[in-house]
């Protein structure tokens, strides 16, 4: 077991550096001199080349790689043209809303999913599984944007109960920072009110963001245990007399959970994605809104630092959700074929 | 000379018999009932079929083609759905019924051209990292594939398409340079166990070059996932060049897309409505037809059933 971590650690290492050699041909394949755009058309041009120099940027490109990654290994993504100030103070304070925004959507669906899933298998053929599957469709069919913006119209303006912009309300004084999250903070501190209204704010946002796979996973959880039910070794425990709730915890749910796990991971990746455009539509300020801002005003340095740190989070979801399956699924845990 | 009609009869004397292959027109009548076994496979052909007409003959079929272009007519300007306006009217008086159809035109030629580039090169690059299993060429192609999988799709194709020109043929180079790894990654799994069996084996033997071995004894045995993958990925194309043009990053004004006609609408939400809700539609209608059809495709095409 701790091979097997270690080996998918060493690979993961191996992609972020990968990662950061892409990003930085994409960055510099961009037609223009990052110094001039980071110093603007009017500045003089031994300014220029005297930023030009500061950069690396008259150095051939493997040593600017060599500089830059270095940099980034250090955490230093250079300026952010846009906000002005380093990227990384930028991300620390961003990258915590957005955390926060996938936890709680990555908690609505994994918690809805096997509920809905365990529901449709339980009375399949019904029309509780009837409804489930046509959901599921849906969740394929309409892109989270969409959802986002039916949303923002129900809630905001045909039956405005819940807030639709931002993290807290303007007359709710923000918790002291600690971790970021804002639920969490005003849970350590004890305000309630905070907690609660960061709660509100949060739900439509990741709604949006789960609406998605939701569905899809309730759906292939159903199938996967539909198909354990009939395996042979469900009946023989059921013919040695062990109870339906025993046979349900260890022989059936266990195996079933496999498939829908490694659904599950490549299913962050689409919310992490979705989220730069669904924090855009709620005005919700974490890292893929400012990502995306940065992109459409073409931010090299804060588009490299977005997309480094969505790859680095992406390994590790990745390899969570790998040590899971393994420990779900004896034959991956033992190495076996 | 006259041997052929007996020839004939002998032969489907054999194909009633089983002894021989089904023909041409059997085998059609076989994929077409596994196909059709799903009605939801059939609606998905109907679909896609509509949209591919609807595509081709946009400028026929629509009522006002000129408001695709740069057009304004204010008298016009936000009208409600109604017989001369099925979808009603945006804020400049152009059709929405119009625009729709435009972008689906845009929508599915980004969609051939993203796959017809994409996929051939992801499968090349996978056939050869099979075959050649374990060797260097084996880890390098397989390594960079792993680089593009390890970005979550949509950031990836932002990305690109940010640092370049916004417009509809940057927004396709985004989405080409993410969409080949899947493939490479499909292919390298089937022909790493492909290039093992003995039909490649002897072809080695015999002294076959490595192009037919790639292209005639591998790649024929890799077709229908292949296949399936592409009927399956029509409408994701749609869906992230949605995505794209939605936050700007696609075709620009006045030409429509999906993702911009929805962007524009949702700020005149709710008085407006039918700017927003029409696109949307027309994207999840289009995107569903292209799932079932690539879900017939794949019943129709597995042998196990």
């Amino acid at each position: 077991m701790l091979l097997y971590i270690s080996k998918r650690l060493f690979q993961g290492v191996f992609v972020v550096v990968g990662i950061s050699i892409l990003i930085f041909i994409i960055s510099r394949v961009v037609p223009g001199d990052p110094a001039r755009m980071a110093l603007g058309p009017r500045a003089p041009q031994y300014a220029v080349d005297e930023l030009r120099r500061e950069m690396h940027l008259d150095k051939p490109l493997p040593v600017q790689y060599c500089y830059w990654f270095s940099g980034v290994i250090r955490g230093d993504f250079g300026k952010s043209i846009n906000t002005k100030r380093p990227v990384m103070a930028d991300v620390k304070e961003f990258l915590p809303a957005t955390i926060e925004l996938a936890l709680f959507s990555g908690f609505l669906f994994i918690f809805f999913s096997i509920i809905l899933g365990l529901l449709a298998a339980r009375y399949r053929d019904t029309w509780v599984d009837g409804i489930i599957r046509a959901l599921s469709y849906t969740g394929i069919a309409v892109p989270a944007f969409v959802v986002a913006v039916i949303l923002m119209l129900l809630f905001g303006y045909v039956w405005p109960i819940i807030p639709v912009l931002g993290r807290l309300s303007s007359d709710i004084t923000a918790p002291p920072v600690i971790t970021g999250l804002i639920t969490v903070d005003s849970l350590a501190t004890g305000n309630f009110t905070a907690f609660f209204d960061a709660l509100k704010h949060l739900l439509l946002p990741s709604l949006a963001l789960a609406v998605g796979p939701l569905f899809q996973e309730a759906r292939i959880l159903r199938s996967s245990l539909t198909d354990n039910m009939g395996k042979e070794y469900i009946s023989v425990a059921t013919g040695y007399g062990i109870s339906g709730s025993v046979i349900m915890r260890k022989y059936l749910l266990k195996p079933s959970f496999i498939p829908v796990v490694s659904v599950m991971g490549l299913d962050f990746a689409s919310l992490m994605g979705n989220a730069f455009l669904v924090e855009r539509i709620f005005n919700w300020p974490g890292i893929s809104r400012y990502g995306i801002n940065a992109m459409l005003n073409k931010d090299l340095n804060a588009i490299s630092a977005v997309i480094v740190i969505f790859g680095a989070i992406f390994i590790v979801v990745n390899i969570i959700v790998d040590l899971i399956v393994a420990s779900l699924d004896p034959r991956i845990r033992l190495g076996g074929k | 000379m006259n041997k052929e009609p007996i020839a004939k009869n002998e032969l489907n004397r054999c194909r009633k018999k089983g002894l021989l292959s089904p023909s041409a027109k059997e085998n059609l009548r076989i994929y077409w009932y596994k196909f059709s076994r799903n009605k939801l496979s059939v609606l998905g052909l109907f679909i896609v079929l509509i949209s591919i007409f609807l595509a081709i003959f946009a400028p026929v079929v629509s009522r006002y083609p000129q408001h695709v272009k740069e057009f304004v007519d204010y008298e016009k300007a936000n009208l409600p759905p109604s017989a001369s306006y099925f979808f009603g009217t945006d804020i400049f008086g152009r059709d929405i019924f119009t625009r729709v159809i435009f972008s689906f035109r845009g929508a599915l030629l980004m969609s051939v051209i993203v796959l017809s580039i994409a996929v051939p090169i992801g499968v090349l690059l996978g056939l050869i990292a099979g075959y050649y299993n374990g060797t260097w060429i084996d880890i390098i192609i397989m390594r960079l594939t792993d680089v593009f999988l390890a970005l979550p799709p949509l950031i990836l194709a932002l990305a690109i398409a940010a640092v370049l020109k916004p417009n509809l043929t940057s927004s396709m180079i985004a989405v080409t340079a993410m969409w080949w790894p899947w493939y490479t990654r499909l292919v390298y799994g089937m022909a790493t166990a492909l290039s093992k069996e003995y039909f490649v084996k002897n072809a080695e033997l015999i002294g076959a070059s490595r192009f037919h071995i790639l292209f005639n004894e591998i790649l024929p045995n890799c077709l229908s996932p292949i296949f399936t993958k592409m009927a399956l990925d029509v409408g994701w194309v749609i869906l992230i060049g949605a995505s794209l043009s939605f936050v700007g990053l696609g075709e620009q004004p006045p030409t429509p897309a999906f993702g911009q006609m929805i962007s524009d609408g949702a700020r005149y939400m709710p008085d407006l409505w039918w700017m927003t809700i029409f696109p949307a539609l027309a994207i999840a209608f289009i995107i569903l037809g292209f799932n079932f059809f690539g879900d017939g495709i794949r019943d129709m095409l597995d042998r196990g059933r």
